[in-house]
């Protein structure tokens, strides 16, 4: 197992934003400016702090969704309408505007160019973002590792990245895209939820000993972990990563709790 | 004050429940969370067994029904997780680990919990005695449901919940603390969420 320790102390740090443009619908991706930024791994994600006038603070991961090669840190955050902090990054900041934060975070889920073992990636909506950075990760450093992508995502327009995408699957890898909810006239990719046999059908066969990495949200997450080891992928070639569950969320009434 | 987000409020509600919330945590209220790296294991309760080995005079091996059969307790606790959520008044029921460790004798100062999957976790054993901490088998009176850990799960509540190890087979004395799965990938060694030791150095 890669075990790149931070052993580092991760400071909160400013970052100034050069770019938030619309990524898809209520998708936005951040494109920050960090000075002394000393690079990352793809799959690692950052802590970002928003801090109220009154000293009140709230705190959010948000994985890196560009490669160390770009000249920025990228990432690509979905709006949740009644979220605290998502709505803020989306729609609230501006180019020029200051983010704190600290990272990178995380030595497990991430993946190696060095690597040239078969590479699947299999994402739920906005778990797309660590992918990414490995995608164009593989390009600039000129990877040999085949690669597969298996990506569900609701609608056309809910697609993160596509233009991105399809320069992907023009260079050689594997796109694969699921419309779960509804199709475009002549839609060509997969129709509906990821299942059992779509997994076996689309992943790399266990044969190649493929490196796993499953990210988004954790009912998605949870059942194509599933579906893979019941292919006979072993648990340990699996990576996780869980955005948390949306649904799973939310609060009893939004009333906080004063019992102790 | 130092920084200030431009334009950032926050959740009104979100500030009133803070003095319950370790810093930069907040209240998850009704749901559930499930955080693991990998695949969530099935083990079947004949097979399971759990063991304590390491630096002890004889090595404690307990099969599901052994550890059925000793004494349990219901705490209900705070939990909170380093991806930032807390859940108040949890509820569980499981064995103490002052009822585990008495059966064995020790002059050890840590523990590494291993568990099915490969996942490890250190702790000092300080932290997991005097009504710290259980090996719990069931939440809010229903047997332990495996994406939560079960059939039986480490419960350490004062510590962020990656220390509350899933699926945890046994534990492993020393006198070295040495870095279990998270604690190697840049992770606080310790993780006491009221001095929010998230990472490394922290
Ligand atoms: C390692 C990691 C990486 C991540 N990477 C990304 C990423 O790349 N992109 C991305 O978009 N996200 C990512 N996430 C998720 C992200 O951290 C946030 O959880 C997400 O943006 C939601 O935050 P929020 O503050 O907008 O919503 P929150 O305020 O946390 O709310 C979350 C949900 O809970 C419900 N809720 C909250 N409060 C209430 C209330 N009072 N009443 C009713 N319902 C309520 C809402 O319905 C909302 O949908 C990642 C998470 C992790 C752990």
């Amino acid at each position: 197992m890669a075990r790149t320790a931070i052993r580092r102390r991760l400071t909160w740090r400013l970052a100034t934003v050069a770019a938030n443009a619309s990524e898809a619908r209520a998708v936005h991706r951040l494109s920050l400016r960090i000075d002394g930024w000393d690079g990352h791994l793809p799959g690692q994600h950052v802590d970002v702090r928003l801090t109220a006038p009154d000293g009140y603070q709230a705190q959010r991961s948000y994985s890196i969704a560009s490669a160390p090669e770009s000249p920025t840190v990228d990432l690509v955050v979905q709006r949740l309408d009644d979220g605290e902090v998502s709505p803020y990054l989306t729609d609230g900041l501006r180019p020029g505007d200051q983010l704190e934060l600290r990272g990178p975070i995380g030595g497990y889920f991430v993946w190696h160019a060095e690597l040239d073992s078969p590479l699947q990636l299999v994402a739920g909506g906005s778990g797309v973002a660590p992918f990414l950075a490995m995608l164009d990760h593989h390009a600039a450093a000129a990877s040999g590792a085949p690669v597969r992508l298996l990506y569900s995502a609701r609608t056309l327009d809910d697609v993160i990245g596509h233009p991105r995408l399809e320069r992907h699957a023009e260079r050689g890898i594997g796109v694969t895209i699921a419309l779960t909810r509804d199709q475009p006239p002549g839609w060509t990719g997969l129709s509906g939820r990821l299942t059992p046999q779509i997994i076996r059908e689309r992943v790399w066969p266990v044969d190649r000993r493929p490196s796993v990495f499953v990210c988004g949200a954790t009912t998605f997450v949870e059942a194509v972990a599933d579906s893979l080891v019941e292919a006979g992928h072993p648990a340990a070639a699996i990576r996780i990563e869980r955005f948390g569950d949306v649904r799973g969320a939310r609060r009893d009434s939004g009333v906080p709790t004063t019992r102790r | 004050m130092g920084f200030v987000s431009r334009g950032f409020v926050g959740r009104p509600e979100a500030r009133e429940g803070t003095v319950l919330l370790p810093p930069g945590q907040y209240d998850i209220g009704g749901g559930f969370p499930v955080l693991s790296a990998g695949p969530t294991p099935r083990t079947a309760l004949d097979d399971w067994d759990f063991t304590i080995s390491g630096e002890v005079d004889a090595p404690d091996r307990l099969t599901w029904q052994e550890f059925q059969d000793l004494p349990h307790e219901e705490v209900t606790v705070d939990i909170h997780c380093v991806t930032k959520w807390s859940k108040f008044d949890t509820t569980w029921s499981g064995v103490s680990l002052d009822t585990l460790l008495d059966r064995v004798e020790t002059s050890a100062d840590y523990l590494l919990a291993f568990c099915d999957g490969g996942y490890t976790t250190n702790l000092p054993l300080e932290d997991v005695t005097g009504g710290r901490a259980w090996i719990v088998d069931q939440y809010d009176g229903e047997p332990l449901e495996a994406q939560h850990g079960g059939p039986a799960r480490l419960l350490v509540p004062h510590l962020y919940f990656w220390k509350s190890a899933k699926w945890v087979r046994g534990l492993r004395l020393s006198s070295v603390d040495e870095p279990g799965f998270w604690e190697s990938l840049g992770y606080h060694i310790y993780g006491d969420p009221w001095r929010e030791q998230r990472y490394a150095g922290d």
